[in-house]
């Protein structure tokens, strides 16, 4: 056995009464590569923010080559040999690619020039073992893959032993990951270390040596990749019941009419010849790996993005709409996932914020009327139990869960119907989030169309009647009825039916 | 999380509304009357500096002196509230002026060439509007070159000398430079009041413009637009055409101005109103307006340039040199805008504290 390069003991991290991390143990070995498995929230992301500084731990030891160490920034984490390869890329878009990858050195540099040359010498030599990309190009140039492999070598820069890489893949081709497989084999060949995040099943059973298991949290298990299968790591990831609790599911959906159908739609980029069907009555949800597409086929089928194929038929008239406005007065709306960034306007009032959907319900010859808006906020208000103050509070007094139900009442006001929700309940409590559940069940059983894209997987299960998943922009198939469970999901959502078939 | 919330809520009314204080405190929290406080404590301590501050002529002065101004600050106004700026008002006041002169001494009837000078206006702001909205530019730097396209205009217009109009007749240099008699003798006043037109017609517009931005349902749009982009568009809202409305309004209001400016002067300097954008700008900051957009009120902006025209003359008043006027001009608008800053972080950490 290799001695390890890092060992996490015991570590434990809450926000507020949230645990994030609750006792997790992990060792990663010398030149390893060692994969790290987990639903959304498991704790993966809070785990790698504690071993790169950006975090600090409630409880629990880190030994970096057998020492106990604390990690208190970033910089200590680069002192220590550890280097954190972010899912976003974070890398300064209008300066060359040598700059970008020497970044920290700058930062430390204590002569008053710059050497360019130096820079540039260092960057070359880092990047030649990497992939052929010129050090005096502009990041923003770059493709995504490209702009991937200098966050690697940015990393390296640091003359890294540890290398932290989280979901690198997720924005990649196939092409282009395969090419990052080659140079995450040569980095182990020098003996680095590397901790690999993936939710995609083939590739890590593909290019792993050891799986560890992370779930609400706790640390569930850690397997030799030769040793265990793509079906057990599922089973471990997903291992749990559900302890919220829905409402009731409509069951004679699965024969009511269809209220609205979508065929073919394509928007020219990631999504591809998406044909579904919603029904009266049903809540339909969708769900998929960040990236895969889903708020992409949102956009298209309310008119937010341009489509180039494809139609949307709503009780057999055709709806496929030109601009979101259109959308609007066809009674299709879109719940937005970034709530502070598009949802909600949350430096204006809680009022102002329900009525921007369609002015003119509350005006009369060209003038807002006070007392109709107010009456419209206050019902709605009401009919969603949003706890607040005065309806002339600005959106940003409320909690998170309360603006979202503001976000629910501005698309309520314009008597929509078809909802097409982007995680309805993201950072949202539980008392709110079971409410919205409630709501969204309530209205289709009023008969509008209801539409979830979610990325946690037992909202989806819990709530819908029905689950798409999308894998890489196109239904890679539905789960229903007592197929509906996480793992059935997760297989189709990790493209692992497809490929396993094609592997056999 | 959800418990704290939950309290934290419920409490926020209870602060608020607390018997009949509740409104009262909402209007001392505006910041308009932060605003009106300040200039009634100047005018109290300028009263007992010059015995010439309190009178009638000094006040009709002040007044004169940013009625016409004030119009502009109206649409830099609604101009900020939607996210944009506009650098080029100076020169687009000027150019009103010029091109309404020019049309004048070829022929045309007062009225007719006004409107021509609106109009030309107006078309300087559509061509604006169309580098910001089609292209995609920022409004300040499409603004700025403007700034310098039209007043080169200007001066190309009229080989850079003045344009002498004593031929005006009475009827139309009666907006410019007219009275109407206020009495108010019944109320208890002791003379009869000449109220210039020109401080008529900024009222009108003021208060036409206030009741607008407050109710108006393509006003609300401007706030959509400038409070959050993204969430207007997500709302179904055409945000270009939002600002490219407000662009041409306010180069429509800055013609207005010139206009007017040309009746009053019976003249057309095509020098005129180089710097002018910086007065209205400040002036709308110092009343509310903030440059992030999605913020701003008529009352505030006007309260704003009102200040800027007090501290002006009291600062003519007391004899301060005029090479060290724009110096306290200038650490004035610094200190306001400073302040107003710190007012609203701590008012912003108190909220978040609450909501935690």
């Amino acid at each position: 056995m290799q001695p390890l390069a890092l060992e996490v003991r015991n570590v434990s991290k809450h926000f507020g009464p949230v645990r994030a991390l609750d006792g997790v143990s992990f060792c990663l070995r010398k030149g390893e590569v060692h994969a790290l498995m987990g639903e959304n929230g498991a704790g993966k992301s809070t785990l790698m923010n504690i071993i790169d500084g950006i975090l600090r731990p409630d409880g629990g030891e880190i030994l970096v080559d057998g020492r106990p160490v604390e990690i208190a920034s970033p910089q200590k984490a680069h002192e220590l040999g550890i280097g954190l390869v972010h899912q976003e890329i974070a890398l300064c878009p209008d300066i060359s690619v040598a700059e970008n990858i020497s970044m920290a050195a700058t930062n430390r540099r204590r002569a008053w020039l710059m050497d360019y040359r130096a820079l540039r010498d260092r960057a070359g030599e880092i990047l030649a073992s990497l992939a052929e990309i010129d050090p005096q190009a502009l990041v923003g140039e770059l493709s995504i893959s490209e702009q991937q492999i200098v966050e690697i070598a940015k990393a390296l820069a640091l003359d890294c032993s540890i290398l932290i890489l989280d979901e690198p893949t997720a924005a990649l081709t196939e092409r282009e990951a395969g090419k990052l497989f080659e140079i995450i084999a040569q980095l182990k060949a020098r003996g680095i270390s590397i901790i690999y995040i993936s939710h995609r099943m083939a590739e890590v059973f593909a290019h792993c040596d050891r799986i560890s298991v992370l779930r609400d949290g706790r640390y569930i298990c850690t397997e030799e990749v030769a040793a265990t299968t793509q079906e057990e790591i599922v089973r471990r990831m997903v291992g749990r019941h559900l302890g919220d609790i829905f409402p009731p599911k409509n069951p004679g959906s699965a024969t009511a009419p269809v209220l609205m159908s979508v065929n073919g739609l394509g928007d020219g980029g990631r999504v591809r010849d998406v044909s579904f069907e919603l029904r009266r009555g049903e809540v339909l949800g969708i769900a998929g790996l960040i990236g895969a597409g889903r708020t992409e086929i949102a956009l298209g089928i309310c008119g937010l993005s341009r489509l180039t194929a494809g139609k949307v038929v709503f009780e057999g008239s055709e709806v496929t709409p030109r601009s979101y406005v259109q959308s609007i007065s066809n009674g299709i709306v879109y719940l937005s996932e970034d709530r502070k960034g598009a949802g909600v306007f949350v430096d204006l009032p809680i009022a102002m914020n329900v009525s921007a959907l369609d002015i003119d319900r509350v005006s009369a010859a060209g003038f807002v009327s006070r007392a109709k808006e107010q009456a419209q906020a206050k019902s709605l208000a009401d009919q969603l139990r949003l706890k607040r103050g005065s309806l002339d509070d600005a959106a940003s007094t409320l909690s998170g869960g309360n603006q979202q139900k503001v976000a629910l009442a501005k698309l309520l006001s314009v008597c929509p119907r078809a909802i097409i929700l982007d995680e309805p309940t993201r950072g949202v409590d539980v008392g709110a989030k079971a409410e919205i559940h409630r709501i969204l069940r309530d209205l289709a059983t009023g008969g509008t169309g209801i539409v979830a894209i979610s990325s946690e997987l037992p909202e989806l299960i819990g709530l819908c009647d029905r689950v798409l998943v999308v894998h890489e922009g196109r239904i890679a198939g539905e789960v229903s009825g007592d197929d509906l469970n996480e793992e059935a999901i997760m297989r189709l959502a990790s493209g692992l039916m497809i490929e396993g078939q094609e592997a056999r | 999380m959800s418990v704290a919330s939950g309290t934290g809520e419920e409490l926020r009314p209870v602060v608020l509304r607390d018997a009949a204080g509740g409104s009262w405190r909402n209007i001392a929290s505006m910041r308009e009357f932060g605003l009106v406080l300040i200039i009634l404590a100047l005018c109290v301590v300028m009263s007992f500096a010059s015995p010439y501050f309190l009178s009638w002529g000094n006040f009709r002065a002040m007044l004169m002196s940013f009625s016409i101004e004030g119009i502009v600050v109206v649409g830099m106004t609604v101009l900020l509230i939607v996210g944009a700026i506009d650098l080029s008002v100076g020169s687009v006041v000027c150019f009103a002026m010029v091109v309404a002169g020019t049309a004048f001494l070829s022929g045309l009837d007062p009225w007719t060439a006004s409107l021509a000078g609106i109009a030309a206006s107006a078309f300087i702001g559509v061509a604006m509007a169309s580098f910001v909205t089609l292209i995609g530019l920022h409004s300040f730097i499409v603004s700025l070159a403007f700034m310098v396209i039209v007043r080169g205009l200007c001066l190309a217009i009229t080989d850079g000398r003045p344009l002498s109009l004593f031929s005006l007749p009475p009827s139309f240099k009666f907006i410019g430079q007219g009275t109407l008699p206020l009495d108010l003798r019944s109320l208890g006043f002791a003379q009869v009041y000449d109220v210039p037109v020109v401080i008529l017609i900024f009222l009108a517009v003021v208060v036409v413009f206030d009741l607008l931005l407050r109710k108006a349902t393509v006003f609300r749009k401007v706030f959509y637009t400038g409070s959050n982009e993204k969430a207007a568009q997500y709302s179904g809202i055409r945000t270009n055409r939002v600002k490219f409305f407000c662009i041409v309004l306010c180069a429509s209001l800055s013609g207005v101005a010139g206009v007017l400016y040309m009746a009053r002067f019976g003249a057309a300097p095509p020098t005129f109103g180089v710097g002018m954008e910086l007065n209205i700008i400040a002036a709308a900051v110092i009343g509310g307006a903030s440059l992030k957009g999605g913020s701003g009120t008529i009352l505030g902006a006007i309260l704003g340039i009102a200040l800027l025209s007090v501290v002006s003359s009291s600062l003519t008043l007391l004899d301060v040199p005029p090479v060290w006027q724009d110096v306290i001009r200038g650490v004035i608008l610094l200190t306001a805008v400073t302040i107003d800053h710190l007012l609203h972080t701590r008012k912003r950490a108190r909220g978040a504290v609450r909501a935690s």
